[in-house]
């Protein structure tokens, strides 16, 4: 989040999405954070959010016991419930986070001299929220931010978090292993979105990839070789990993776009290597073939993602 | 040889949520927009300050049951201002005040090191408590603590921050890719802290950064929140900007240092302090009753009465003689998230000595409030504003000030133009910054490694 904010000031138009831990922490503090973030980025701010299982993580905190479960063993009802316990709090955290981005209305600041009044307070909203883990009254402290809402992406692995992303998020991340299972995944993210009543509304699933880039595919492989031997044992990650060419790295982001995704997150396996080979090799590439911008055409971040400013949910019709 | 003179300490406060600031000037920018932070800082840096302060509130006031609506409402995150900042200034320190009731200590602690590291050692931290339920209605915990348990908490909380600050000595990265050795102590950042406040164990995550702890400053003027600067904090930030008041805050506070072991410049006495400037004192004296006037309307005028009077006032014209009814002596219900009602420990004498003074100065509502809420520190002429900040800083009133222009974001340019020169040929005030880290503009002593608390 600081970082994203220290970043903020020395960029122009790339998106800022840092990463928000949402099981230890106070969605009144996040949501503020992140319109700040959306201030002081004058609208590229963007919200990852992420649950912790960890008991080593909820430790940190010491505010809950986290029980010792095999998360991966899905049929334990034990995990079951408590993953979807993570997950219900983890919407209702985006919840709470949205309503207080739309708590001022755009134009409640009036500054008028004649009643003495800075603000409209019926422009302010209360928005009584109250669930199973926290209840938070409003309205924020920051008023509504630049992009109205700034943009709320989660990563899933399996069908509850996919429940989240369809029925929460902007954009979702997702690591498919080749184009079968990405078309299945963005299959069953559609169906939580539609489940969700939210059918019409703009949500990018992006697929994640680390990436050894290099001229030929050869000495990809081989300094991903040089590494893994280094380590001891061979690199695995949650997502995909690709080594091979730009052109080849070009031909199976297009076949995967084909199977439904609408772009990627790119993970470079070195810093800065294959960071500098994709913005060098790739993004060249890419743009020869017409599937990348050359500009950007917007100066937020809902706009280059080709999300509308939203209307703002406690302004009467009629009323932005 | 002379006695050598005190130096200056000086800071900018972004102006506030309360009617001290003028939001109806035609100068009076956005206070929430990042080129307002920016504009304040960079005047601040241009004339040397030590340090710019941010204040935060975490729910937004109330009066009546309805939200305040009269002076300057909203306010940004603080940490993500600072950081931001931190892209936009070099050596000017970055002071935010933070929570300790509804925030944890890892999570702070984490916040304040990064800050520290993306800033190259300019951050501080005003340690704040609150109680309140009316707060705790936009958190996890609600109103949880009892208030008699606030500084209690806030002293385990910064000895838990300090615990984790220093759970990285500073040397532990080697990052030697021949061995392939990244850290020399596999268990740096390892801590373990119970206590009656906090159970918390694990790895702190953050190496040790520049200054190796931020700044402390407290704020709270109680018999507690002197005792636990005076045991914990670099500096005060008081509201005692007078002469025989300042001195005897400061004689206070500095005596109660050396039964924690510190001694008297260990901890800074900074008043919160307001400027008019003007080309002659009586051209500024003139300009600081309009500002007055614009500080209090007819309808902020009735509403200071109304938290005296604990009462709802709206019927009465604030061009008019004070209420014949007397305050209602209750508990203060009429106005919330507000520090400033609980000044007024007996309403009634109050109500009384402002009813004298009123029939004396034949006052109406309005020009009384403006006489008894007044807070113009510093009145005049360049010169004199400087002569009259010297003064106070050699006398022992205070080691410096901390600054709240009325006007934002441009409140500060004309100080900084006019008034710092003043000082800096005095020889009071630095003409450049002798370091990099806000510890070393303070003059502290730099923290030891990995020292224990």
């Amino acid at each position: 989040m600081l970082i994203a904010a220290r970043v903020a000031p020395v960029t122009r138009h790339i998106g800022l999405v840092p990463s928000v831990v949402v099981t230890h922490t106070e969605p009144f503090h996040a949501s503020k954070a992140i319109a700040t973030l959306d201030y002081v980025s004058t609208g590229r701010a963007g919200v990852r959010i992420r649950v912790s299982s960890s008991p080593h993580e909820a430790a940190l905190f010491g505010r809950r016991d986290v029980p010792r479960l095999n998360l991966r063993d899905r049929d334990d009802p034990a995990v079951r419930e408590f993953t979807a316990g993570l997950i219900g709090e983890a919407a209702d955290y985006v919840e709470v986070m949205r309503r207080l981005w739309d708590s001022w209305e755009d134009d409640a600041e009036i500054r008028d001299a004649a009643t003495g009044r800075f603000i409209d307070r019926d422009k302010l909203h209360y928005i009584d929220f109250a669930g199973d883990c926290f209840s938070v009254k409003g309205p924020s402290i920051t008023p509504r931010p630049p992009q109205g809402q700034p943009v709320v992406s989660a990563l899933g692995h399996g069908p509850v978090p996919y429940g989240l992303i369809g029925g929460s998020a902007d954009v979702g991340f997702v690591t498919p292993q080749d184009a079968a299972q990405a078309r299945e995944i963005v299959t069953e993210i559609r169906s939580a979105q539609g489940a969700a009543g939210r059918a019409e509304d703009t949500l990018h699933v992006l697929g994640d990839l680390v990436v050894f880039l290099d001229h030929d595919a050869g000495a990809a492989a081989g300094r991903k070789h040089r590494l893994d031997e280094l380590a001891g044992q061979d690199y695995r990650s949650d997502a995909a990993v690709f080594t091979g060419t730009p052109a080849q790295l070009a031909d199976l982001l297009q076949e995967w776009q084909q199977a439904g995704l609408s772009g990627f997150r790119l993970r470079p396996a070195a810093i800065p290597d294959d960071l500098e080979a994709i913005t060098r090799d790739l993004v060249p590439e890419l743009q020869r073939r017409g599937a990348f911008r050359a500009a950007y055409e917007a100066s937020t971040l809902r706009g280059l993602l080709g999300l509308s400013r939203p209307v703002n949910r406690y302004a009467p019709a009629g009323r932005s | 040889m002379t006695t050598p003179r005190k130096q200056i300490h000086l800071a900018a406060h972004f102006p506030g949520v309360n009617n001290t600031t003028v939001w109806s000037d035609p100068r009076s920018g956005s206070h929430i927009e990042f080129s307002s932070f920016a504009h304040l800082a960079r005047t601040a840096e241009r004339a040397k300050f030590d340090f710019l302060f941010l204040a935060e509130g975490l729910r937004l006031r109330e009066q009546n049951g309805q939200i305040y609506d009269l002076d300057v409402v909203g306010r940004p995150d603080t940490f993500t201002v600072l950081a931001a900042l931190a892209a936009v200034t070099d050596r000017l320190g970055l002071a935010g005040t933070i929570n300790s009731t509804f925030n944890e200590p890892y999570e702070v602690a984490r916040q304040f090191a990064s800050l520290d590291h993306l800033s190259g050692g300019r951050a501080a931290w005003n340690v704040v408590t609150s109680w309140d339920a009316f707060t705790g209605e936009n958190f996890r915990r609600g109103g949880f603590l009892p208030q008699e348990a606030r500084y209690e908490r806030a002293r385990t909380f910064l000895q838990t921050a300090w615990e984790l600050f220093d759970s990285w000595r500073g040397d532990e990265i080697v990052a030697d890719k021949e061995s392939g050795v990244f850290l020399a102590d596999a268990g740096a950042g390892r801590f373990a802290h119970t206590d009656a406040h906090f159970d918390i164990s694990g790895q702190f995550s953050v190496p040790r950064s520049p200054q190796g702890r931020p700044v402390i400053f407290q704020a709270g003027d109680s018999e507690e929140g002197r005792e636990f600067a005076a045991s914990s904090a670099d500096a005060i930030f008081s509201r005692h900007g007078t002469l025989e008041d300042g001195q005897a805050f400061y004689a206070d506070v500095k005596g109660r240092l050396a039964r924690y072991g510190r001694s008297p410049d260990q901890l800074l006495i900074l008043p919160a302090a307001t400027f008019v400037l003007g080309d002659t004192d009586a051209d500024a004296r003139e300009l600081a009753r309009e500002v007055r006037f614009q500080q209090v309307s007819g309808q902020t005028a009735i509403m200071f009465l109304e938290q005296l009077w604990n009462r709802d006032l709206s019927g009465h014209d604030p061009d008019g003689p004070l209420p014949d009814i007397d305050p209602d002596p209750g508990e203060n219900t009429i106005a919330r998230g507000r520090a400033s009602v609980r000044m007024y420990r007996d309403p009634l004498a109050v109500a009384a000595q402002w009813r004298a003074r009123a029939e004396a100065g034949n006052l109406s509502i309005r020009e009384l409030i403006i006489e008894v809420t007044g807070r113009q520190t510093f009145v005049g002429a360049p010169a004199t504003v400087a002569g009259a900040i010297n003064t106070l800083v050699q006398a022992d009133a205070s080691d410096g000030f901390i600054l709240v222009p009325h006007i934002t974001p441009g409140g500060l340019d004309d100080f900084a133009d006019r008034v710092v020169p003043l000082l800096q040929e005095r020889g009071v005030f630095r003409a450049d910054y002798k370091g990099s880290t806000l510890r070393e503009h303070l003059g502290l002593a730099p923290r030891p490694a990995g020292a224990a608390s």
